[in-house]
Formats: structure tokens, C-alpha cells, sequence
């Protein structure tokens, strides 16, 4: 099996100053929240929206005496999403301090991995459409706590904090500086989401800032790129500068294009880009500095003295690459080639892994096409019509398959598909049920539909003349017959027996 | 390396403790003492040992993935110099 199709590479974005071209160079860090019942190093809960400072244990607030012990299987996740993304496994990773003093943050310090990281290098393939794709690379995966929630707007002059995701285990990923423009970036996004989805190590939910990312801007001439990629020297590009915490693809791509303009346009001005921390504010559609973390910058990082170094066995990580799941990259290109599905198609029924999962389900009556082509025109069609997503269908893939296979025996046309689709999905009855319930079966008995035809004729002489005079009126003849069979019959034998009846 | 008084009230305000400006002096030289105690390691020949993280050799010691702890918001919340609602109250602070 293919690992991914076949790609181009895409062109990078070019912004025209107003002296020259530039292009963009952006790098990311993505902080996936960890999917696990309890926490990173506590065994409070995770759980989104309860009362606040109830999911929070002695040592998540950091009571004196309270010492972490880490949570197996935040580590397996970890490391399942590392080799989900083709990355080397660090037998041997560390934890360390990084200091910085802030009300949601109890310890005075997350704990996280500077040094020696859990996951190293790896990659990731982002589609920017049929045949064209950036493959990025990955440094490395860290594992850390996430800090508090400051509410801000329940008091005019105090902050409130919740401690509940206190402790949470954070993933964070950090891309090379591979991404070339603002569509990438969220492209990128997009395509690390479906990955942790389909791993099962992070739910992906934006909203809830389950998944954020922090982007690195800046901008270089054409050829600058090049150059650094022939050396890895980042003395050809230029500097950079941080915009935090953005949790939507569209905030991403303004707050790219908006901080890629500003850069260029200092630099056209003969100055020169300050490396610094951001904050896209999405309703002027700007980013300022936030000047605040700059300081806050000298985070003395030392080794945490409360943690043994954090070793596992190369058998474990075997074990987890045993249990992977089919990724996104091959379950796409195995629906090219097993149902002979468009790139396109099979790029839409694998975006998400609840609906890949239903595709197949439904394909399983044998013809990939044609469930294809329900389940995304119709289904999906509906769905949205109803602001549901494939986790609340109404209609269990199994009815959905049944639909199909009635399709391809002939036991009914697709018009009337769509009507027992319809009614299938509102009221939960099983398709074939209907069919034969409501009388929707559709007439291939030449038998009858002769008879419907012979009445036809025998009640309108006037427009049998008319027909045999203008054979393009024959029409007329099948809409009565399909009438009077409420549309069960086969209309292509409605057709031929119209015809041969007037003695066309 | 040595600690100036300048160090001093920069690793103060990081930590946010707050230190009289006559009392910074004392501090750099504290830091001084300590770092020049530590410094006497970088003595001792090390080539090939490996680093030592426990004096017995010991696994990071697990735990499974189950909730064992929380649901005491009011044990939390009690030694807090101010709380509402369920929430630690603090001087506001927005970026």
C-alpha cells in the first residue's frame, strides 16, 4: 500500500511590498491537549466543564510536601502520536522546571522537557489539494503541563482562576520552519488535527483550546528560502516573531497575513523586525506585542528534582506501533485504489475519522462508488442541512448500505432512493422495510407496466395521434405511466414498451 | 560566575519576592557563596561517568490513567487569602 499519494510541492506565497516580492517562512507549535482520564502527574480528572476548582488534587495546586507521579498512559500517547507522525522515539527523555510567575500557575513553574524531549524528529504530509502537498517537518514533541484559566470579566477589578486544567498533559509539537504561507499554516492545522484524531491522543476541540497553536512569522526575499535549506543556516531568513495562542483557522491565516505585512513593512522602511512575543487581536484584525512576556522570557529552566528521568522499553514502543491505527495518508490513498474513488472524494470521507469509518461500513454492500456518492451528496448533504455531524446521524450506516444495495439490485430507482433515504433518516426504519411497507418497489415486471401503458393509450386516442405524428411526445406517454405506478416504474422499460406500443 | 547586586533584584522580581534595596547586597553575596560551593564540583574529573539522577538505581515510578483524587474545591480553596464562587480571586491582571 501506498504510504501517501504521489504530490507536487506547492509555490510559496508571495506578498509584493511596496518595493519588492517577499515570501513567507513560518514555523509552528501546536499544543494538543492530551486525551486521558486523568492527569499528566495527578489523578484528577481532565474532564471539561466541571465546577470550577473541583478537578484539582493537592499537588495540581501545589501544596508543599505534594510530589508528581507521572501518568502512564499520557506517555503512551505521547509516544503513539510520535510514531503517527513518523518521528524517532526517545527512549530516554527528562523532565525540567520553566519558571515564570503567573496567578494560574501555582507551582511557579510547568513542568516540561527542554532537554531531552519524549519524541524527535518527524513529519507531516499537508494536502493543499489533489496532487499538490507540503511535507513538514517535525523537531520534536515535548510533553508539559498545561496552566489554569483566568476568567477576567466576572469582577471589575480582580481576576478568577480555575485550577481544574491545572496539570492537564499538554503535547507540543513544534514544526521546522517549513510552512510557506497563510493557507498552509491552517492547512497544517487542519492536517495535525485529523492525525491526533485519528491516533486517538488528542480530541482536536478547537473551542475548548483542546488544540492551539503558537506561529512563527517572518518574512525573506526569494532564493533566502532555498539558501537555508541548502545549509540550514537561519542566518538567511529573517527574524521572527511569535503570535500566541490562536485557536481558529481563519485567525490564523489573518494574523499571518496581517503580521507578514508588517514586517515588510518596516523592513521596506529600512528597519528592522524586534523578535518578539504577539497577540493577534481578531477584532481590529491586528497583532501587538505583548510586552509583558518578554520579561518573563528568563525562565531558568533546571532539570525538575522531583522526577527520575523517564525511561521505556523499545518492546513497549513496538507494541504501541502495533496498535496504530490506518492514518489518514494511506486510509486516502487505499480508497483510491480499492474503490476507485477520485483523490478528491477520498480526501473528503477521510477528513474525519468517525466519518471514514461510516464510509466503509456502508461500502462494505460493495460498490465504493456509488456509497461514496450517497454518502457525501446525500448524507452529508443532510447533515449539514441539519447541523449535525457524522457522530449524531441519524441513519446507521448499516440502513445507509441497505439503500445502496437496493440501488444496485433494481429494487428501486434513485429517485426513489432519495425518498426512502428521507424517510429512513428521520424515522429510523429500516430501509427495506419501507420499501416494501410503503409499496416503493420499483415495477420491472413488464407485465404490468404494459398494462399501465395500455390504459394510457386506450384513454387518450388524441394524444396517440399527436405521437405518432411528433415521436418526441413519447414523453408525455412515460410521466403518465410513472404517474400512475407512483414512480415504482423501471423507467427505462416504460420507455421501450411506450414505443413499441405506438410502433415507433 | 558571579552574582551583582543587578542579578540579585532581576532573580528577585522573576521570582516575585520582594526584596528591600538595602538587603540586595547581602543577597548577591549569599548567591555568591552558594554558586562558589558549587563551583568547587566543576573540580572534580568526570570524563565517561555517566550523569547520576538517583542514589539507587530506581524507574520513574507510574501511574495508571484512572481518577483517583480531586472533588474537594473547598479543601483547595481554603487557606486562599480570597475566593468567590469557587474561584481563587486575585488583583486582576489582563494582557
Amino acid at each position: 500500500m501506498l504510504d501517501h499519494l504521489a504530490f507536487e510541492t506547492p509555490k510559496p506565497t508571495r506578498i509584493a511590498g511596496a518595493k519588492e516580492d517577499w515570501e513567507l517562512v513560518i514555523g509552528m507549535e501546536v499544543h494538543a491537549q492530551v486525551a486521558s482520564n486523568a492527569k499528566l502527574f495527578s489523578g484528577a480528572s481532565t474532564a471539561f466543564g466541571a465546577e470550577p476548582n473541583s478537578n484539582v488534587a493537592f499537588v495540581d495546586a501545589a501544596m508543599p510536601g505534594m510530589l508528581p507521579v507521572i501518568n502512564e498512559f499520557c506517555v503512551e500517547q505521547a509516544v503513539r502520536t510520535g510514531l503517527g507522525l513518523k518521528a524517532r522515539i526517545n527512549l530516554f527523555s527528562a523532565f525540567d522546571r520553566k519558571n515564570y510567575f503567573y496567578p494560574d500557575l501555582p507551582q511557579g513553574y510547568q513542568i516540561s522537557q527542554l532537554y531531552h524531549p519524549i519524541v524527535g524528529e518527524g513529519e507531516v504530509i499537508v494536502d493543499m489539494g489533489p496532487g499538490v502537498a507540503r511535507r513538514v517537518r517535525i523537531e520534536r514533541i515535548h510533553l508539559e503541563q498545561d496552566a489554569g484559566k483566568s476568567v477576567h470579566d466576572m469582577d471589575p477589578n480582580m481576576s478568577f482562576v480555575d485550577l481544574n486544567r491545572t496539570g492537564v498533559a499538554l503535547m507540543e509539537i513544534v514544526s521546522r520552519p517549513d510552512i510557506r504561507g497563510p493557507e498552509e499554516a491552517a492547512a497544517y492545522v487542519v492536517k495535525m488535527r485529523q492525525i491526533l484524531r485519528y491516533l486517538g491522543t488528542c480530541d482536536g476541540n478547537m473551542q475548548n483550546g483542546n488544540l492551539r497553536a503558537d506561529v512563527n512569522v517572518s518574512v525573506c526575499r526569494p532564493g533566502d528560502y532555498e539558501r537555508y535549506q541548502e545549509t540550514q543556516d537561519f542566518a538567511h531568513l529573517g527574524t521572527r516573531c511569535e503570535i500566541k495562542n490562536m485557536n481558529s483557522m481563519r485567525f490564523i491565516q489573518a494574523a499571518i497575513d496581517y503580521e507578514a505585512r508588517r514586517q515588510i513593512a518596516i523592513l521596506e522602511d529600512g528597519g528592522e523586525v524586534v523578535q518578539e512575543t504577539r497577540l493577534y487581536d481578531p477584532d481590529k484584525n491586528e497583532t501587538r506585542s505583548m510586552r509583558s512576556k518578554e520579561e518573563a522570557h528568563d525562565y531558568r529552566y533546571f532539570p525538575c528534582p522531583d522526577l527520575l528521568p523517564l525511561e521505556i522499553e523499545q518492546d513497549w514502543v513496538d507494541a504501541i506501533e502495533a496498535s496504530l491505527p490506518e492514518l489518514p495518508d494511506a486510509k486516502k490513498a487505499r480508497f483510491v485504489t480499492v474503490f476507485g474513488l477520485s483523490e478528491y472524494d477520498a480526501g473528503v470521507l477521510t477528513a474525519d475519522v468517525e466519518a471514514a469509518h461510516y464510509f466503509e461500513k456502508v461500502a462494505e454492500v460493495g460498490d465504493g462508488k456509488l456509497a461514496a456518492n450517497w454518502v457525501i451528496n446525500e448524507l452529508f448533504g443532510r447533515l449539514k442541512k441539519d447541523d449535525r455531524d457524522i457522530t449524531t446521524c441519524p441513519i446507521s450506516p448499516e440502513h445507509m448500505g441497505e439503500i445502496i444495495a437496493l440501488i444496485k439490485s433494481g429494487d428501486i430507482s434513485g429517485k426513489i432512493a432519495k425518498d426512502v433515504f428521507e424517510i429512513a433518516y428521520t424515522s429510523g426504519r429500516a430501509p427495506a422495510e419501507i420499501v416494501e411497507t410503503e409499496g416503493m418497489k420499483q415495477v420491472t415486471d413488464t407485465g404490468a407496466i404494459e398494462a399501465a401503458v395500455d390504459a394510457v393509450i386506450a384513454d387518450n386516442p388524441a394524444q396517440v395521434e399527436k405521437a405518432r405524428a411528433n415521436p418526441k411526445l413519447t414523453g408525455w406517454f412515460v410521466g403518465q405511466v410513472m404517474r400512475a405506478t407512483g414512480g415504482k416504474a423501471n423507467p427505462k422499460a416504460v420507455n421501450e414498451i411506450v414505443a413499441a406500443k405506438l410502433g415507433l | 560566575m558571579s552574582i551583582d547586586i543587578e542579578t540579585a533584584r532581576k532573580v528577585a522580581h522573576l521570582a516575585r519576592i520582594k526584596v528591600e534595596e538595602d538587603r540586595l547586597p547581602a543577597l548577591a553575596g549569599e548567591f555568591n557563596t552558594i554558586l562558589g560551593f558549587i563551583e568547587q564540583l566543576n573540580e572534580v574529573n568526570i570524563d565517561g561517568v555517566e550523569p547520576m539522577t538517583s542514589v539507587t538505581p530506581m524507574r520513574l515510578k507510574r501511574r495508571v490513567d484512572e481518577v483517583t483524587d480531586g472533588g474537594y474545591p473547598e479543601k483547595i480553596l481554603k487557606n486562599a487569602p480570597d475566593a468567590r464562587e469557587g474561584f481563587f480571586a486575585v488583583p486582576k491582571v489582563v494582557e
